[in-house]
């Protein structure tokens, strides 16, 4: 994990809960925006494009772009529009298709 | 500026018709109108198609056919001058069935028209099992469906650019956002915008869309033609999930999946409404299971440009001879023939394919 995270929550909180992105278990906010606390906890590569399987991440964080894409329970969905909850079973979404093309 | 011939309307008709005249070395000014125009050109589902198109007139199944085979050679052309890869696939297309009593149905009016065609229509019927090994991700409802190999699909907005684009590159006028509202005929045609600017001409071209319904009879046409709704559903970017497109239901180049076909007639209304929009999200996730995860992105409605057959219009005016008249439903499709072929009409050249059947003479009452 990169500790040199460029993200800081403004108003952090005790109440913290444990979600797992591929498998890794992290430490997150609960009820906070997940796009946002996966960034503060260092994670920047969210997902593979499905095509070209090219790396992406949060971009305008406002539901706009689809960049932040990952999949919750076999759906993509934009993490910038989810919020934490406890027991998130998060994975990067199309890691297949980046994996092909490492 | 000097003009051979003056286009009015811009979208796909009139551009494919421009890029044409301009390859036989006419001067064109296209005039196109402005951004609160109904505009199919921007809202169609991309198919160069050929199943199903004619079936009661096989001159326009020919037509339809001409214009397939024309078409990688035109997209090569296009891009290679633009820069544009127009994505165009011409593997074949289906047209599903969830019975096989429909489905045989269908089977024997293509068997009909194959016959009139001397054999030319080549198709074949994919029971369930063989149409899961074509796509292996199709759904259990499904019954079969007819593949037909000169279908296939493209990317209609890259194909709007790179015409607009090369019309320029070849020393095309084109001017957007100017509305026509008046044309009279003196020496010249005289063509006045909505601004009050007049622009002349020797020959023009209506190639409107449904702007033909109003400007078309100042020049003697009767332009039967009618607005029908289509809707269009936009999926997330997905892996590829199928191999070919069918009227639909189609996967882009670019991963989204596009679905579509509703068939409205409600006017000159070019929304969505939530009725149709899960009508044919139901019936696309029937065909393709999978996709009932995918999460949709954006759905717009778009209206068709109807002749009261659905076959194109292709007329020169009986009153005021050098003013055209061109609208049809499938301009995607006849994209090609129409800069391919139909300049040679539109000059009176004897190369000129015989467009007779698709004068407006057909709709008038004997
Ligand atoms: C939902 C849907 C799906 C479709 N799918 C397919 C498909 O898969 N394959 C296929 O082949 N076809 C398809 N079509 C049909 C195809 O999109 C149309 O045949 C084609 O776009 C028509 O092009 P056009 O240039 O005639 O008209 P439009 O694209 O409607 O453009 C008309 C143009 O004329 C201009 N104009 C109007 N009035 C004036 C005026 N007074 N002065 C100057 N300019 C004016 C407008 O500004 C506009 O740019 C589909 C259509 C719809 C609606
Ligand atoms: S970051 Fe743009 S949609 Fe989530």
């Amino acid at each position: 994990m990169n500790n040199a995270s460029p993200f800081h929550n403004i108003s952090p909180s005790d109440d913290l809960v444990t979600v797992t992105f591929d498998g890794i278990e992290y430490i997150l906010p609960d009820g906070a925006n997940l796009a946002a606390s996966l960034l503060e906890a260092g994670l920047r590569y969210f997902r593979n494009t499905p095509v070209s399987g090219a790396p992406r991440g949060p971009f305008c964080m406002m539901g706009a772009c689809y960049d932040c894409l990952v999949e919750i329970d076999g759906e993509t969905r934009q993490a910038c529009m989810t919020e934490v909850t406890s027991g998130l079973k998060i994975e990067r979404a199309h890691r297949d298709k980046g994996l092909e093309n490492d | 500026m000097e003009a051979d011939y003056a286009i009015i309307g811009g979208s796909i008709v009139g551009l494919s018709i421009a890029w044409g005249l301009l390859k036989r070395g006419r001067r064109v000014l296209v005039l196109d109108g402005d951004d609160g125009s109904f505009r199919a050109s921007r809202g169609n589902f991309g198919l160069v198609w050929v199943q199903g198109k004619g079936l009661k007139q096989p001159a326009y199944a020919r037509w339809t056919q001409k214009s397939a085979a024309a078409w990688a050679d035109f997209s090569a052309e296009l891009g290679e001058s633009t820069g544009y890869n127009l994505a165009l696939q011409q593997a074949g297309g289906y047209d599903f069935y969830f019975d096989e009593e429909s489905l045989e149905q269908r089977v024997a009016e293509f068997e009909t028209l194959k016959k009139e065609l001397g054999g030319d229509y080549p198709f074949e019927v994919l029971r369930h099992n063989e149409l899961k090994r074509e796509e292996p991700n199709i759904g259990p409802r499904v019954a079969g469906a007819i593949l037909h190999h000169q279908d296939g699909h493209l990317n209609p907005l890259r194909l709007l650019k790179s015409l607009a684009d090369d019309v320029r590159r070849m020393g095309g006028t084109v001017k957007c956002g100017v509305p026509v509202k008046r044309i009279s005929k003196r020496d010249l045609f005289e063509i006045e915008a909505e601004d009050g600017t007049i622009y002349a001409a020797p020959k023009f071209v209506l190639s409107a869309g449904l702007g033909a319904m109003d400007l078309g009879p100042q020049l003697g046409f009767s332009a039967p033609i009618r607005p029908q709704r289509g809707q269009v559903l936009i999926t997330e970017k997905l892996p590829k999930m199928m191999n070919r497109p069918s009227g639909i239901i189609r996967q882009v180049d670019e991963g989204s999946v596009q679905i579509g076909d509703s068939k409205e007639e409600v006017g000159l209304d070019d929304r969505v409404t939530l009725e149709t929009a899960s009508a044919i999200a139901a019936r696309a996730v029937a065909v393709y299971p999978d996709l009932a995860k995918a999460k949709l992105v954006r759905s717009w409605g778009a209206l068709r440009i109807m002749s009261p057959d659905g076959f194109p219009i292709y007329q020169e005016s009986s009153t005021t001879p050098g003013a055209f008249l061109v609208t049809c439903h499938s301009g995607i499709t006849l994209a090609a023939a129409h800069a391919r072929y139909l300049p040679a009409w539109l000059d009176g050249s004897d190369q000129a394919p015989n467009l007779e059947v698709f004068s407006e003479q057909r709709f008038a009452i004997s």
